[in-house]
């Protein structure tokens, strides 16, 4: 009889697997998990408190740096709630930029997923391929904010500046340009025997569990839940839009995969209807005051970003600056089911699954 | 020439010669390994849309190699505190040195083989398994749990996959008729090996891939799962040991494929007049560059699914073939 004996296994916060600085601690024997406690708190900046300091237009440039892949919905999440509290209109062209930017953001985040997921599992080209795409998004919104990845594009009110000539023209090139290089990718990576077999029925859970671990985004989408916030509760222009939200069932790493590169499909959709109906004319920032100084009051509003929804609550007492100011930010929710999927697994199928739930550090740390 | 040196007597002339043959042999390797690095390096920056080494020694990166090896020799030698002392500075050496024992047998061209012995596919099998027990033991005196893991990987990949490769040259070795590998080029002087034993071909070409480690069989050093697998706590020269074993092991590996398979310096008919270094050298050159795409292109497997495919697809398959091959060589003899 082999006498076996548990093993700690300490995983992170510098691994190069983990997606920046979060640590899991694994009990292992051989090489199957028996339990995993995920440590966060690494890039802990604290920016809500930061934030009761700061006045409304302060705070976007720490937005930026929560998900630091989709930073346009971040923004927008802060000016939508602050709007919201102040009852205010926004200009046709503002929310259309927003859009557009926002929808490459998303196309861009899920490309940083695809390329990384690619070379957790063990292929390196599909990451540079990946790469290369978002770089001509990257370029795009650094031409219209002047930011790489902290943007700190969008105002209360509106956008900081308007696109520069021939912008929308080069959005619009871009869209069929990403259809074939996806058309690729799908060539590449979706039909190899051995990805599907790394991926297929790999940390698949329930439409219950999805629900009760209160998942978003492609992780609740692919057990079959058809919720999406820019169709379920429409926010800015998308009731404009006609997309679909892609759905699927398994509830595996693989559905999550299918269900992302679908929505980059439906995104370029979003993005190509949106650069059809941008208007000629008009402005691109509400008439604001100065100082913003929402009415005392709370508000909650929530909306679909990447990686699933992010919620924005302000309470304010009627000042410049927000009483308290809370962010739910979907990785941290999407993680907590993280110890449930890994019991059991092997240690090859820890980087397969934690891949799939695609986590931004800064978003889960805050 | 090496064949009348061994039938000399011995004398300080004769012994000198050997040394200074092989240490040829050992430069003709390491400027493989140095140029066989830049070129994976190239191939894959080629292949995955970047410039690939273009500033030391002009813009092909000629250089580029040789600088590393250079910091790698001026690095600071760490021996972590709790680590096997003697194991530890051992185990490199125990990985690389029976990389370059296995090339006295391959039989370059038809004057350059170092050793010519009968059972000269036997000594390569048998000599290059020795390598398992170097990064078994690196991995196991580094005292850290990642390195462990990934040495215990690589013990049960190399022996999984040790079968399979053996077992798919029996057909060849059923053909020929002897274990020695100047006979089994010999034997290809009409058709290679590769069109009378496809199937051997694709076995043994799977199963030299997770011999040498690599993508999509590299779980024993999988970077993104265990970090660098078992060579984690070396540094410096010691673990560039354990990367010339490797890189050593493709130049060994592609010999033995070019010699089993694809004919070894034998020319294509009718283009005889090309030398036989020549045509080793294409062929040489074309299974490397075989084994470096398949690096830019697949995944990785997962441990148990690696021993599945190994034990249930490699080895049966390697078993029909050997079924074939006599059930085809027994209706030849008797018409």
């Amino acid at each position: 009889m082999i006498r076996t004996e548990e093993m700690l296994l300490n995983v992170g916060p510098q691994h190069p697997s983990t997606h920046g600085v979060f640590r899991i601690v694994l009990k292992i024997d051989g090489e199957i998990i028996k339990e995993a406690t995920p440590v966060i708190g690494y890039l802990h900046r604290g920016t809500e408190k930061i934030a009761e300091n700061l006045q409304y237009t302060q705070i976007i440039p720490y937005t930026d740096r929560m998900d630091y892949l989709a930073a346009m919905t971040n923004n927008y999440i802060l000016c939508h709630a602050v709007e919201t509290m102040m009852a205010m209109e926004i200009p046709e062209r503002a929310d259309y930029l927003r859009v557009i930017v926002m929808e490459l953001g998303r196309i861009a985040s899920h490309l940083v997923w695809f390329g990384t997921y690619l070379l957790d599992i063990g292929a390196m080209s599909p990451f540079l391929y990946a790469f290369r795409e978002r770089e001509a998004i990257i370029n795009l919104l650094t031409e219209i904010s002047g930011g790489r990845l902290t943007f700190n594009y969008m105002r209360v009110g509106g956008v900081k500046w308007d696109a520069p000539d021939g912008w929308i023209d080069k959005v619009r090139e871009f869209v069929p340009y990403m259809r074939e290089q996806l058309a690729g990718y799908h060539d590449l990576v979706t039909g190899n025997e051995i990805f599907m077999a790394r991926i297929k029925g790999v940390g698949a859970y329930s439409k219950e569990d999805a629900l009760s671990y209160s998942l978003s985004g492609a992780n609740l989408r692919c057990t079959g839940v058809k919720w999406d916030l820019r169709k379920n509760e429409p926010y800015s222009i998308y009731d404009r839009f006609n997309f679909d939200v892609p759905v699927f069932h398994e509830g595996d790493a693989l559905a999550r995969y299918n269900c992302r590169m679908a929505e980059i499909e439906e995104a370029l959709k979003i993005v190509e209807q949106a650069v059809e109906q941008f208007p000629e004319e008009g402005p691109f920032m509400a008439k604001v005051p100065r100082i913003i100084k929402p009415p005392a009051g709370e508000t909650y509003v929530r909306i679909e970003s990447p990686r699933g929804e992010i919620g924005c609550y302000i309470a304010s007492k009627g000042k410049k600056e927000p009483y308290r100011l809370k962010f739910r930010r979907p990785s941290f929710y999407n993680l907590q089911i993280l110890p449930k999927l890994l019991e059991g697994e092997n240690i090859s199928n820890l980087i397969a699954i934690l891949g799939g739930i695609d986590i931004v550090l800064g978003e889960v740390d805050g | 020439m090496i064949q009348n040196m061994l039938e000399s007597t011995p004398s300080y002339l004769q012994t000198g010669g050997f040394f200074l043959v092989g240490v040829a042999m050992l430069m003709v390797v390491l400027g493989f390994v140095t140029y066989a690095i830049l070129a994976e390096r190239k191939v894959l920056g080629f292949m995955q849309l970047r410039h690939g080494p273009n500033r030391v020694g002009g813009r092909f990166g000629l250089l580029q190699t040789v600088a590393d090896i250079l910091k790698l020799l001026l690095k600071e030698d760490t021996i972590p505190r709790d680590a096997d002392r003697p194991l530890f500075i051992i185990a490199p050496v125990i990985a690389f040195a029976p990389a370059f024992l296995v090339i006295a047998v391959l039989p370059l061209t038809e004057r350059i083989s170092f050793a010519n012995i009968g059972v000269g596919l036997l000594y390569y099998i048998a000599i290059s398994g020795i390598t398992t027990i170097g990064i078994l033991a690196g991995g196991w005196a580094s005292n850290n749990k990642y390195a462990l893991l990934g040495s215990m990987r690589s013990a049960a990949q190399m022996i999984s996959y040790e079968i399979p490769l053996v077992m798919s040259v029996i057909g060849i070795v059923l053909l020929t008729g002897s274990l020695n590998l100047n006979d089994i080029i010999a034997e290809q002087q009409s058709v290679a090996f590769l069109f009378k034993q496809p199937l051997a071909f694709f076995i043994f070409l799977i199963a030299s891939v997770a011999e040498l480690n690599r993508t999509p069989f590299d779980l024993p050093e999988a970077e993104s799962e265990l970090v660098a697998g078992y060579h984690v706590e070396y540094s410096g020269f010691r673990w560039a040991f354990f990367m010339l074993a490797e890189y050593v092991y493709l130049f060994a590996m592609a010999s033995l494929t070019t010699i089993l398979f694809l004919g070894g310096w034998q020319a294509i008919p009718y283009l005889t007049f090309i030398p036989g270094a020549v045509w080793f050298g294409l062929k040489f050159i074309s299974v490397v560059f075989v084994m470096i795409w398949i690096r830019a292109t697949f995944p990785r497997l997962r441990a148990d699914q690696l021993m599945s495919f190994g034990w249930k697809v490699l080895l049966p398959l390697a078993l029909l073939n050997i079924f074939l091959t006599t059930i085809v060589i027994e209706l030849f003899r008797s018409f």
